[in-house]
């Protein structure tokens, strides 16, 4: 598969400093529709902060978001939401005092007749979602606290799936779950590429990467090392570029 | 200590039932053993007078009466101070902005306002009301954007507010105290002529029955519409006509408590009739009513609103509430605004009541109204709390404290027992917590 065409999302020179220290700087990466770009990197090495520019939880000190080849301004997570990028936090970010469908509807809460929350509607939509991505979901009435891991991930996938999302933004979706968890999150991902989604996945195992991603881009201290084609280079090449901060095809 | 181990056995022999029960009306437990307490509490209070003082003066409806009354404006406050621990922040300085405010409504409609429109004009106790409402608004709004937009903690700003507020309300009128108020805005504090009498109260009542019809009937409805699990049909009927017979219960109440003799002859001269031993009716106190209606609406406003749902996710996560979109600051700061209005109300309710704006008004009031909320199962470590589990909490404060004066224990031993039962209080709440996790 080769991509031709507008990109989905383009980050383009992309800098953000925190204190002085240069968490990123001048990262470029693009995604495409049905493509799972992987973001691989030590703790550290700025993958997180960057994804965060384009989810809006931060605002980069420069450079440019094109999202469909047009350029937009992300100043706040409803900037985001407006453009359709859906964010899965690492942190789940689930408000644990609160319901799975309050969780799932937070921000964009569904408004019946005289301008007061549809409860009914939203717990509804909620449970028809649950039943297509985790059947085994019952537990509508009770704060997400009381929830297991993989139940808490469920939730948080399926806020970001509910909405229609173009672009998804998966961080570490897999790394609290059990291997049968982390088989239907890696089968999700399947359904939403054929769906034509564009997803960024911040992921540590190379396993995963090598199995889910199309491209990866690796950073390490806050510089974009390279982008490759996960079918062009071997796990070694991903683990070099990880550690050494060098492309080995560019070293050749 | 023994008690209670002995009346736990016959609980869990029973608990299946018991628990089934519970879960078809899906009653709040927490809920149960609040009335309980309360229960506990008035029943106590009521026999230890019969014993110990040949009297049982608690549970009189002149007592209950009374009770409600000054159960209202702590009450009122208590629900704005849910907001306010559930966002994980603290108000200390309600009792002093009761002070303030009162003052300046007082001598809004004492020395000010009369010169404009007239001493003894109808407008003048909306004008105070309306003044009022809005300088404790402003005054909770700067509160807000000071925690909110300049990051000072809340328990920094508020014991700032404590002590300013306080000070204003001495300066302003130079420590006089302003009194009488306006008659009209007298009413609102209650007293026989600030109470809607016999057939008000009923009419409230039958408002009320209707409302309780309404909600179950259009649960029911709701319910069905989107396939969830009904209410067994027997569960409806009983919660219906539990809420009728407290209902009809609180207006047979109100009800029976007659004005007294004095205030009947006074009142049938100025109608020039004779009803010399009349029954009059106090009925419903208007401060009551009050409290009743700002319940209703705050509950509306938790529950069934985008604000009040982005309260409770602030409260649960911050971080997540921000990343969800939600200006968590602009909602802080308007916590604090509504924190700021209901205690304009409450001191409507606390001047009026007393016929006067003095600078001492509603000292220690914001301990109460904290110890109220607390009581009520509203958690200090935010994102859980319950309106009308605050205004219970009201209840048993106001029932702890005149309890004790009407058996005559001094001040400084009902300090004491407060401030237990507050420990013990939340004490209580951190087992029961624990047990349903």
């Amino acid at each position: 598969m080769t991509n031709t065409g507008t990109p989905l999302v383009e980050l383009k020179d992309i800098s953000i400093a925190f204190g002085g220290i240069k968490a990123v700087d001048q990262v470029s990466v693009d995604l495409y529709p049905g493509e799972v770009v992987g973001l691989l990197g030590h703790n550290g090495a700025g993958k997180s902060t960057l994804i965060k520019c384009l989810s809006g939880a931060y605002k980069a000190d420069s450079g440019e978001v094109h999202i469909n080849g047009k350029q937009v301004t992300i100043n706040n997570p409803r900037d985001a939401r407006d453009q359709n990028i859906e964010t899965i936090y690492q942190t789940l970010a689930l408000a644990d005092n609160l319901d799975a469908a309050s969780n799932l509807f937070l921000g964009r809460e569904l408004i019946g007749s005289g301008g007061f929350l549809d409860e009914s509607r939203m717990e509804a939509e909620t449970r028809k979602i649950m039943a297509r991505l985790n059947p085994n979901f019952q537990k509508f009435n009770v704060p997400v606290s009381a929830l297991s891991g993989g139940q808490r991930q469920s939730v948080a996938i399926a806020r970001a799936v509910y909405f229609d999302a173009k672009i998804l933004i998966m961080d570490e979706p897999t790394a609290a779950l059990g291997p049968q968890e982390t088989e239907m999150v890696a089968e999700l991902i399947q359904e939403l590429k054929k769906q034509g989604l564009g997803i960024f996945l911040i992921e540590h195992d190379i396993h995963n990467v090598m199995k889910l991603c199309d491209r990866a881009s690796v950073m390490k201290n806050g510089l974009l090392v390279g982008t490759e084609r996960v079918e062009d280079v071997t796990e070694d090449d991903i683990l070099s570029m990880i550690i050494l901060g060098k492309n080995p095809k560019v070293a050749v | 200590m023994n008690d209670t181990s002995r009346s736990e056995a016959p609980t869990k022999s029973h608990k299946g039932a018991i628990s089934r029960f519970l879960n078809s009306t899906e009653i709040d437990t927490r809920l149960l053993g609040m009335l309980g307490a309360l229960t506990l509490i008035w029943v106590g209070f009521h026999f230890y007078g019969v014993i110990f003082n040949n009297f049982g003066a608690f549970l009189t409806p002149r007592n209950l009466w009374n009770l409600s009354v000054q159960t209202s404006s702590i009450g009122i406050m208590a629900t704005g101070m849910v907001l306010v621990i559930v966002t994980r922040n603290i108000d200390l300085s309600v009792g002093s902005m009761i002070g303030v405010i009162a003052m300046a409504m007082g001598l809004l409609q004492v020395e000010i306002l009369p010169h404009f429109v007239g001493i003894g004009h109808w407008s003048i106790w909306i004008l105070a009301v309306i003044a009022g409402l809005i300088f404790g608004t402003l005054i909770g709004a700067l509160h807000g954007w000071l925690i909110a937009y300049r990051s000072i903690p809340a328990f920094i700003v508020t014991l700032g507010g404590l002590m300013v507020w306080r000070g204003m309300s001495f300066l302003s009128a130079g420590g006089r105290t302003i009194s009488p108020v306006d008659s009209t805005f007298a009413l609102l504090g209650g007293g026989p002529y600030g109470a809607v009498g016999a057939v008000g109260s009923w009419i409230v009542g039958a408002l009320a029955c209707l409302g309780v019809a309404y909600i179950i009937y259009t649960g029911r409805k709701s319910r069905r519409k989107h396939d969830f699990r009904l209410r067994p049909i027997w569960a409806e009927y009983f919660l219906a006509i539990v809420g009728w017979a407290t209902i009809i219960g609180a207006v047979l109440l109100v009800n029976s408590y007659p004005w007294p003799k004095g205030i009947v002859r006074q009142y049938g001269t100025k109608i020039g009739q004779d009803l010399e031993g009349t029954f009059i009716s106090h009925g419903f106190a208007i401060p009551v009513l009050i409290l009743i209606t700002v319940g209703i609406c705050m509950t509306i406003l938790v529950t069934r609103t985008r604000f009040g749902r982005y309260v409770f996710a602030i409260g649960g996560n911050p971080e997540a509430a921000s990343l969800a979109g939600i200006d968590t600051k602009w909602v802080t700061m308007k916590v604090f605004a509504l924190m700021g209005m209901l205690t304009a109300i409450a001191a409507v309710i606390a001047s009026a009541r007393l016929n006067s704006a003095t600078n001492a008004l509603g000292t220690l009031d914001e301990l109460y109204v904290i110890a109220a909320a607390v009581i009520g199962g509203t958690s200090l470590a935010g994102g859980v709390g319950k309106i009308y589990g605050a205004i219970l909490g009201a209840l048993v404060m106001q029932s702890l404290q005149s309890g004790m004066v009407l058996i005559g224990f001094d001040s400084a031993i009902q300090r004491i027992v407060v401030g237990v039962v507050l420990v013990l209080a939340v004490y209580l709440d951190i087992l029961y917590n624990k047990r349903v996790k």
